[in-house]
């Protein structure tokens, strides 16, 4: 099948793009971090990137996701722009929660990005939820529950699943099985090698797929969020992935071998969807670097934008704990 | 009693909060209501006859999964609608509890101010005929606790259904608990438009003497205890919260300076309790003109037993209460 038979031309450079983004955008916050100029800790993105940019690819800007710890390329590919991620990483007043939220909380509704979540998991009813909703609504609207191989094994994901099933609710579940829940490989601690057979227990369609290769990400996601839009139901699909990085940037990485790191990362994503593109004669070297180059310059704006803003005044602390106060 | 139209009927406090529901669902369609065995009126018939007149799509059957209750809840509040959650009773919420504390309480603010979450969370507390250590419990305490949840926990039928209305209205998450002993307790309630606006006590009884500040089931044992204190000369004055979360504090000081003596009254456990909050407030925003250290009256430090007589010994009533303000008086 070739590749023009899943998507356009114009989809699939898009999705490079994305991917692109993402990929320069989380390799500055690495070195910013390293640098001293984020507070707290973050989660990056990298090595992911197909999961986010093919499966937001296949979604309408009104529709849902939520997302997790490891938020910024949810955040990216759902359409947030780049410099009020930024600025809530640097915990500025112009972030995308003026500063209250930072790396872990990262949301944007306007987008229909309900909010990075720190709690493995959490997400997943939230979403259930949302497309609870859509269908009250009668907006047609779907939702995607990103998650992760930590939270499958979280009694939220069963919960979720078991009462989007019953409904038959617009929900699709996208388990960005990256290997590792924190430090412990997913091998050690869960039942089952092959995550998609847990649908079985709901009734629901259940698919591995090469999360690495965004024809497949995209072709997966288009099938099951057009189910989920038309009453069809949810969707597990299990996405096989490789977290480059360590659970945080600083984590010293004792938990697995840096010749398996190598390994995967030699198999990088954004480089073998180049390569397909090239050989399916969409693109050139001069148009891939234009991309890179253009990704950099909007990171580097963005990173302008967190720092030359201020930091939100101690005196708006209490502001919005609740909308309304007697 | 404020009424607008002026229209009273008499209800139990159960029916009075199926009323408040049937009202704000017919006023606002984006009001649904989902929790466990609602289909058939819950284990209190705190929902009956809702899905005759509303349907399936607006009263929600859950499964006995607390976590997805709520997440579900969280996930419809911020996405346009105005769900009112049910728990059958109050430690079931224990099961939901990322939900209520890490997402319910804290989106809001973690996001920058730019979502609400419209929901109500209803849950049955307190003891009620050797219900046992797992369906006992008074846990406001855990909910004050957490910025970004208010609480309200009604004392009688009229008030069930004026802060029912007002939490269903309300833009952010409110915890309603409604006590099981009371739940069949009748009274007048004014229908119609009437509303009791979160944050707002009521003075029960006029004294001078001492302040008693309670809320849900312990205002009727604090009204029995009043009577009993007026036989022996002592006259108290008698504050029922409502909303303890936000909390009418003007009420209560302004009860407190007039008699300088106050007695912090409720049935879940005193130590670390809502009561230790007031006694302390109190104390630190009125401290000279208090005659006495406040006195609290709240369940000792266990488990609620099953046997009657240790239930008893355990879950305080209104012996207690005199007890406490004759101590406040001091009269011990």
């Amino acid at each position: 099948m070739s590749l023009t038979d899943t998507m356009s031309p114009g989809m699939a450079l898009g999705i490079h793009r994305t991917m692109v983004r993402i990929r320069v955008f989380e390799s500055r916050v690495e070195e910013l971090f390293k640098a001293g100029k984020l507070p707290g800790f973050v989660h990056t993105y990298i090595g992911q990137e197909a999961i986010a940019a093919g499966v937001c690819a296949t979604l309408n800007r009104d529709d849902y996701i939520t997302s997790t710890h490891r938020g910024h390329g949810h955040a990216v590919a759902k359409g947030m722009e780049l410099g009020p991620i930024m600025a809530e990483l640097y915990g500025k007043a112009t972030g995308a929660c003026r500063g209250r939220g930072g790396s872990m909380h990262v949301a944007d509704f306007s987008v229909g990005m309900l909010g990075a979540n720190g709690i493995v998991a959490g997400g997943l009813g939230i979403a259930a939820g949302a497309a609870l909703s859509a269908r009250y609504r009668g907006t047609r609207q779907v939702a995607v529950g990103f998650f992760g191989d930590g939270g499958i094994n979280k009694g939220t994901f069963h919960e979720a699943l078991n009462f989007a099933a019953t409904h038959r609710l617009g929900v699709v579940f996208v388990c960005e099985n990256n290997q590792y829940a924190q430090f412990t490989s997913r091998l050690r601690t869960t039942s089952v090698e092959d995550l998609s057979v847990r649908a079985a227990a709901y009734g629901i369609p259940g698919i591995t797929v090469d999360g690495n290769d965004p024809a497949a990400t995209y072709r997966e996601s288009l099938e099951a969020a057009g189910r989920a839009r038309d009453g069809g139901g949810p969707t597990l699909l299990n996405m096989e992935t490789y977290r480059f990085g360590g659970h945080y940037v600083g984590d010293a990485e004792v938990y697995r071998a840096s010749a398996e790191v190598e390994d995967r990362r030699r198999a990088d994503p954004i480089l073998r969807w180049e390569r397909t593109l090239t050989e399916e004669e969409l693109m050139t070297a001069g148009l891939a670097e234009a991309v890179w180059a253009e990704a950099e310059e909007e990171v580097s704006a963005a990173v302008r934008f967190a720092e030359e803003s201020p930091y939100p005044d101690g005196g708006t602390a209490l502001e919005n704990v609740f909308t309304r106060v007697p | 009693m404020a009424r607008r139209d002026g229209t009273t009927r008499r209800m139990t406090f159960g029916q009075a909060t199926v009323d408040a529901m049937g009202y704000a669902m017919r006023e606002d369609d984006r009001v649904v209501v989902l929790g466990e065995d609602i289909s058939w009126g819950g284990n209190f018939g705190q929902f009956r006859g809702l899905l005759d007149e509303f349907g399936p799509d607006r009263v929600i059957d859950m499964p006995i999964s607390e976590a997805i209750i709520m997440a579900v809840s969280v996930g419809t509040a911020v996405t346009g609608l105005r769900p009112v959650a049910s728990m059958s009773f109050v430690e079931f919420t224990l099961g939901a509890m990322d939900e209520i504390v890490n997402q319910a309480a804290k989106f809001r603010y973690m996001f920058g101010g730019q979502v609400s979450v419209p929901l109500v969370l209803r849950a049955s507390d307190g003891v009620l005929r050797s219900s046992a250590g797992q369906h006992s419990s008074s846990l406001e305490g855990l909910f004050t606790h957490l910025p970004g949840l208010k609480v309200v926990a009604p004392s009688n039928p009229a008030d069930a259904r004026g802060l029912l209305r007002a939490a269903i209205a309300d833009d952010d998450p409110v915890v309603y608990l409604e006590n099981k002993r009371i739940t069949a307790k009748r009274g007048p309630v004014p229908v119609g438009d009437h509303v009791v606006p979160l944050g707002s006590a009521a003075v029960r009884r006029r004294g001078s003497d001492l302040t008693i500040v309670t809320y849900s089931v312990m205002v009727l044992h604090a009204e029995k205890a009043c009577s009993q204190l007026a036989e022996m000369g002592i006259e108290a004055e008698l504050i029922d919260l409502r909303s303890l979360v936000p909390l009418d504090l003007d009420t209560v000081l302004s009860s407190v300076v007039r008699t300088g003596r106050v007695v912090v009254a409720h049935e879940a456990w005193e130590f670390g309790g809502f009561g230790a909050e007031l006694a302390s407030t109190i104390t630190g925003q009125a401290f000279d003109r208090l005659r006495a250290a406040p006195v609290r009256v709240g369940a000792a430090q266990a488990p609620v037993p099953f046997s009657p007589p240790l239930e008893r010994a355990v879950v305080p009533g209104s012996d207690e209460i005199v007890a406490a303000a004759r101590e406040v008086m001091g009269l011990t």
